[in-house]
């Protein structure tokens, strides 16, 4: 791989200039997206920049970290009514509703990554699956958040403007998650990201080279919560409409899969995996209208299977992608990603 | 206090379904520390399959239900041998991802084979049937869920105990390099460990099979028995079933005291508070990892 020669080469945002390039054209593209596609499009794009938030987050806990959380469905529903509720209730603007509701967030996953700081593997698993059925189930209690019916999102308005289309709120959506973006890879380059990464290898190597084990992880939890947080008050917007009975385990194990699929402990992966699975998730949805293949799938569940639960297609497909992933490529997107760029460099050989 | 006692015996019963999975999980994780998250579904494959050779094929309950516990058997070393195996790099949360995975190809399947809409397995034992003890009611299915789950319990326990094969599964579980020198296949023990897993975990569907049938039946007593497995400290076989008693009963009485609706829930709040006191659960010996 790539030689490092000192130690701010290690450090920068971007490792060489074609990187900053890409970057740019990347950049570019989002800023002119709205204007080349139409209006279905922008709503996927939104879709997927939600999505590529929480995976990012997700990716800093269970990717940097090592923690393993199946409740980020709870993180991500608590964003979402902290938002609306705000934004009805308390007459926040909107940006400090967002804001205010992740660090709400950001604090219930401090208060998450205490117990996690004496448990892991399956004991860890549960105790943050547990989390995430049940902060569903108390929301759905609190009349303040609408209960079971569910609450509608107010309009939005941030200063002179007042962001209702998919297109208005699509740049918003998209100046947050590159800013957060670049912030989560400025973060695993300095030394809190190190220190994650150390905790993940070998916590009580970690441990006796001076890190401070119960700092980091807590914080390891608050920053993952707080991207997810964000994230889902986005997210309250994109949807219009929000009832508790959206943020199931489902949910969690989505997110999990697109870290996973994308490549732990890569940001690059994070997106990856969740542009992937997410445009995955709103092409599926009605897979029956796909070109060909739909037709055929059609008549394959009218012989041997049922029509009505042929949208189901759509989890088998996922199941094969995170066993296929994890059984040839554990590092997922990412590291097919590496293999072929080493191939090509060394093309003949 | 016949309300109590009432609620207790509801709360034992579902207990029993409860630690028919935390066993089936707790078989995997002792030999393969694998959090097997498909352990419901592996399960609901095999009842779909009965119940469809039972209503539509008219095949007799004595051919059916031993047909589907040999199935559950056959799946178990099939996803062992085919999927578990190939790993490149296992760590765990690599399993768990990899069983997840499992669970959604299966849940998916059955889904799209047989919908959503809730279906009435056809049982010998009716799920009207009841048998009075003192001055509570049980249902019959109730008792025989118990009645499975202990005689399972114990005959695994002497199985782990005092067989050939259940010690050389305890040795893998140990140390599998040793376990591989004294000429134990380790690889052929996991087979084995994951189709005696899922029989276990087929039992528990059969028994649950009666009251409820729909795809999402198995999620509520797979997630259960792995929070009775927990509590009880995974690697213990009678841990889990003290865990999955104590959830049953604890459950029921809040569900009928307090709040009917965070039943469900209240489960998972008391595997918190006991992790905290106890990371590693109730009954297993605290882990310390080697460095």
């Amino acid at each position: 791989m790539d030689m490092k020669r000192d130690y701010y080469e290690d450090v920068q945002l971007f490792s060489s200039g074609v990187k900053l390039f890409w970057f740019i054209l990347l950049i570019l593209f989002l800023a002119l997206y709205p204007l080349l596609f139409k209006n279905y499009y922008v709503y996927v794009a939104n879709y997927i920049a939600i999505n590529v938030l929480v995976a990012i987050g997700l990716n800093l806990l269970v990717g940097y970290t090592g923690q393993i959380s199946l409740g980020h469905s709870g993180f991500f529903a608590i964003g979402a009514f902290g938002t609306i509720v705000l934004m009805t209730e308390a007459h926040f603007p909107f940006l400090l509703a967002l804001f205010a509701a992740a660090l709400v967030t950001a604090v219930f996953g401090f208060l998450i990554g205490l117990p996690a700081l004496r448990l892991e593997g399956p004991y860890l698993s549960i105790a943050t699956l547990g989390f995430g059925l049940s902060i569903t189930r108390i929301i759905g209690r609190i009349e303040l958040f609408g209960g079971r019916q569910g609450l509608h999102a107010p309009e939005l308005v941030i200063g002179p403007w007042h962001l209702n289309s998919d297109r208005d709120f699509y740049y918003l959506l998209i100046t947050i998650t590159v800013i957060l973006t670049l912030a989560a890879r400025n973060l695993v380059k300095t030394k809190v990201g190190r220190a994650f990464v150390a905790i993940r290898d070998a916590d009580i190597a970690a441990q006796t080279m001076g890190v401070n084990l119960m700092y980091y992880k807590t914080l390891a939890f608050a920053l993952s919560a707080f991207y997810t947080g964000l994230a889902g008050g986005l997210y309250a917007f994109v949807l219009r409409f929000i009832e508790p009975e959206l943020f199931s385990l489902l949910m969690s194990i989505l997110f999990l899969a697109m870290v996973v699929v994308g490549g732990l402990g890569s940001i690059f992966g994070a997106i990856a995996g969740a542009v992937l699975l997410s445009w995955l998730d709103l092409e599926l949805r009605n897979i029956l209208s796909i070109p060909y293949l739909g037709a055929w799938l059609e008549v394959l569940s009218r012989s041997y299977f049922s029509i009505t639960g042929v949208s189901n297609i759509q989890y088998i497909l996922y199941g094969f992608i995170m066993v296929l992933i994890m059984l040839f490529e554990p590092l997922g997107i990412f590291g097919l990603w590496i293999r072929t760029k080493i191939y090509w460099r060394t093309w003949p050989f | 206090m016949t309300d109590f006692l009432q609620m207790i015996a509801s709360g034992i019963a579902v207990g029993s379904s409860y630690a028919l999975m935390g066993l089936a999980m707790v078989i995997i994780y002792k030999t393969s520390e694998v959090v097997n998250f498909a352990q419901g579904e592996m399960a609901l494959l095999s009842l779909f399959l009965t119940y469809m050779v039972l209503e539509f094929h008219g095949v007799p309950y004595y051919v059916a239900f031993p047909g589907a516990l040999l199935f559950a058997v056959f799946l178990g070393c099939f996803l062992e041998f085919a999927v578990l195996r190939r790993a490149k790099e296992p760590n765990v949360l690599g399993m768990i991802i990899i069983t997840i995975g499992i669970e959604m190809i299966l849940m998916g399947l059955v889904s799209w084979k047989f919908g959503a809409d809730p279906k009435t397995m056809p049982f010998p034992i009716g799920p009207y049937d009841s048998v009075a003890i003192g001055e509570v009611f049980v249902s019959s299915l109730e008792v025989l869920t118990f009645v499975t789950a202990i005689a399972l319990m114990v005959v695994l326990f002497l199985f782990f105990r005092y067989s050939k094969l259940g010690v050389a599964m305890k040795a893998t579980q140990q140390n599998s390099m040793a376990a591989r020198l004294m000429g134990i296949k380790t690889k052929r023990i996991l087979m084995i460990t994951w189709g005696i897993s899922s029989f276990v975990g087929c039992t528990a569907g059969l028994l649950i099979a009666p009251t409820t049938m729909q795809p999402y039946m198995m999620w509520d007593p797979m997630l259960k028995g792995f929070a009775a497995a927990v509590m009880g400290g995974m690697t213990s076989l009678p841990g889990s079933v003290f865990g999955a008693y104590l959830i049953g009963i604890i459950e029921n009485l809040f569900g009928g005291y307090i709040s009917i609706e965070f039943k469900s829930v209240v489960a998972f709040f008391i595997i918190v508070l006991v992790l905290c006191v106890k990371p590693s659960g109730l009954f297993a010996r605290h882990f310390v990892k080697k460095v």
